[in-house]
């Protein structure tokens, strides 16, 4: 193809998807072919850049202008002013990138600066459908340096040497989980598997990997079927991520084309294939032992281990099975040295981590930091602080098995490690921030609800626990709690950790045992006093009308849906507290403040 | 893919699609001034040229940008040329012809085309 003198980048993750970016794409193609341009610029779909609140999001290199929020209406001036005339369209960029006479480097930004993209590397640079770009950008050195210049042995010991740890969740060492899955011996088959069933709520790191960069993952599936002595792999994928499904699907037959799978790799015996496999939906799929039951095509539920995957997996043979960031991270490894990975992160925890940063957040997107980032520093700095100059109450890491961290706990560096000390847990990575409007009994029960509905139903502890404890929590958010409530939830939760059956049962009880332990002054006043103070929980909170404040403008009146409000004008109003859905339109609507929640 | 000689030829071949998109200060910087007075005085066929000819010699390292009008309108078309550690060398009066001179005597063997410089023309 011919040299493009300027490319036009343009973000197709989920999130710039859902806010447009296909038009916006399109809208370019139109332009810059009405204006001639189409030799000496190059349009090129890419995966997320990580900040997904500014979508959808476009960067146009040589002089990497990041425009956000572009509409396709903006399209047309981009192409006739930046490309054509070579004048970025100011009132189009990023607000932080803006400075006189020239355009900041994205990575002076504030949600860049502090980031370091290893598994992210790839995403929001390259077109994720093009596999000649990835290899433009090292992309399958690795396996040809694996294939040609080292044995299995050699990878392995790599691999431990980094400090690799599994990024999906549990923090297990990767390089001990290959060399288990490579001593055991292999009879008829062994297997090679990525979990890419990501199902905790707010989670989409892997998604973002696997629709920015999938040849990453296909690379160190093929590393570790070399390393464990394989030649089957298969990706298991939420069939709720179609966009990740499809580029995946494109990666895996390009690569199959350049005989990067497939037999004889790179002239070598080595002969490695891959497939894809359907997750319905199911969060327990995510548990390693049932997602490989799902991908025999059996009902996805867990069985005990032992025996371990590494000895009896898939069609009860030896089956290695990890995360997709923790393959992403694989090809780097290999290429740079454990020595370079073990230089990033903290003792017992190397590399970086994604984040997904959700909720009360500003810039609410993908972060990737080196471990041992603070997580004042990812909400203040990255993610730009909390919106409405509301203040910080709590983060929530590892979803429904996580727990939550205080404010007061916000400069411990995150680790495997200390988020396990302080309650919470790594998790794949969602980060969920709460602001001082969040209730955490109600955070504690949105996440039991999720856990109840979830549970494969197999064991007891779960099916039965989980649900019990819900009950409790929603008598208390009704406010019809007894402090011996209280002691009964903890006393249910310690059973559950311990007598469930797998890792999803094991950790359903940490929203509920974190926020015990650090909110219980929250749990006690909807319990003592019958008050939500976050004014979250309807049945324990009531709304009124403020006679000094109101000049009864009857603007509330007109927006209550339950008719609830009445009064005549100019004199103030009052709400029929029988009436009351609780529904908080009124507020909204209220110029003068006077409406309160008690 | 039976070789690695293979997957360097595709990474090398790709490089000057994708070189653009780091951060990089070892880029040689092009720009054509692409003001209403530039273009009057026929800029866009010397970008066209330097465009099909950096592309043509497969030079990664280099981008080309247009700007603005820099105020010596009567010597338009005007090209900058910045190799990293080298002053910036301003040709004046560019034509497509001349502009895969500088391509070739400039960008690639590194002799500054002094004939067409702005120094030249103002003696």
């Amino acid at each position: 193809m011919d040299f493009a003198r300027s490319t036009v980048l343009v973000c197709g993750g989920t999130g710039c998807t859902s806010s447009g970016s296909q038009k916006v794409l399109k809208e370019f193609e139109t332009q810059i072919a009405a204006k001639g341009l189409e030799k000496e610029v190059k349009v090129v779909q890419t995966g997320c850049f990580g900040l997904c609140a500014l979508g959808p999001v476009v960067i146009v290199y040589p002089e990497g202008a990041f425009y956000s929020t572009v509409q396709p209406e903006d399209v047309e001036e981009i192409v006739s002013e930046h490309l054509l005339k070579g004048r970025v369209v100011t009132r189009l960029l990023y607000d932080e990138t803006v400075q006189e006479n020239s355009v900041k480097s994205l990575n002076e930004t504030n949600f860049y600066k502090k980031q370091m993209r290893i598994a992210l590397r790839n995403c929001g640079v390259i077109n994720p459908e093009n596999i000649d770009e990835y290899i433009a950008l090292d992309g399958y050195r690795a396996l040809g340096k694996v294939l040609t210049e080292m044995s299995p042995e050699d990878v392995i010991e790599e691999i431990k040497k980094s400090g690799l740890r599994g990024r999906g969740g549990g923090g297990f060492p990767t390089g001990i989980k290959w060399m288990l899955a490579a001593k055991s011996p292999n009879v008829i088959g062994k297997y090679v598997c990525c979990n890419a069933d990501e199902g905790d709520p707010g989670a989409f790191m892997d998604r973002s990997v696997l629709e920015g960069d999938p040849h990453a993952v296909i690379e160190a599936m093929a590393i570790a079927a070399y390393a464990i002595n394989a030649e089957q792999g298969y990706i298991y994928i939420r069939a709720e991520y179609p966009i990740a499904v499809k580029r995946l699907q494109i990666a895996i037959d390009q690569a199959r084309e350049y005989g990067l799978l497939g037999n004889n790799i790179f002239g070598t015996d080595f002969c490695f294939d891959l497939e894809i496999r359907l997750g319905a939906g199911a969060f327990v799929c995510g548990e390693e032992t049932a997602l490989m039951t799902s991908i025999e095509g059996k009902r996805g539920e867990p069985r005990p281990r032992p025996p371990f995957p590494a000895v009896k997996g898939l069609w009860e043979k030896p089956t290695l099975l990890n995360n997709v960031e923790t393959y992403a991270n694989i090809p780097q490894i290999i290429l740079n040295g454990a020595d370079w990975f073990t230089s990033i992160g903290t003792e017992k925890s190397k590399g970086t981590k994604v984040f997904a940063l959700g909720g009360k957040i500003n810039n609410t997107g993908l972060v990737e930091v080196p471990m041992g980032t603070t997580l004042r520093e990812i909400i203040e700095e990255i993610g730009g602080g909390i919106p409405n100059g509301k203040k910080f109450k709590a983060a929530q890491t590892g979803g429904p098995s996580g727990g939550c961290i205080p404010a007061s706990l916000m400069d411990v560096p995150i680790d495997y490690d200390s988020l396990i000390q302080i309650g919470s847990m790594m998790g794949s990575g969602g980060l969920i921030v709460m602001d001082e409007d969040n209730c955490m009994v109600d955070i504690a029960k949105f996440f039991l609800e999720f856990t109840v509905d979830e549970s494969c139903g197999k064991c007891t502890p779960c099916r039965i626990g989980t649900k019990r404890m819900l009950e409790i929590l929603e008598r208390i958010t009704q406010g019809k709690g007894t402090l011996e409530d209280l002691d009964k939830l903890e006393a249910l939760a310690y059973n559950i950790k311990e007598s469930a059956l797998c890792g999803l049962g094991q950790t359903a009880p940490n929203p509920v045992l974190s926020t015990l332990r650090y909110f219980r002054d929250e749990y006690e006043a909807h319990v003592i006093d019958k008050k939500c103070p976050a004014g979250v929980c309807k049945a324990l909170v009531s709304y009124s009308i403020v006679a000094d404040k109101c000049k009864g403008c009857s603007l509330c009146a007109r927006q209550c849906p339950a008719n609830a409000i009445s009064g005549e004008i100019k004199s103030p109003f009052t709400i029929d507290q029988d009436k009351c859905i609780k529904c908080g339109a009124c507020i909204e609507k209220c110029k003068f403040g006077a409406i309160i929640v008690q | 893919m039976k070789s690695l000689a293979e997957l360097e030829a595709i990474r090398n071949k790709m490089q000057n699609q994708v070189g653009m998109r780091k951060d990089d200060d070892a880029m040689t910087r092009v720009v054509v001034g692409m003001a209403t007075c530039g273009i009057a005085a026929g800029a866009r066929p010397v970008l066209t040229a330097l465009v099909e000819e950096i592309g043509k010699r497969n030079l990664a390292h280099v981008s080309v940008t247009q700007t603005g009008c820099i105020g010596m309108c009567k010597l338009e078309p005007i090209v900058e040329v910045t190799v990293p550690g080298q002053e910036k060398v301003t040709y004046v009066k560019m034509t497509a012809e001349k502009a895969l001179k500088v391509v070739s005597e400039h960008i690639v063997n590194g002799r500054v085309c002094a004939e067409y410089t702005v120094g030249a023309e103002q003696e």
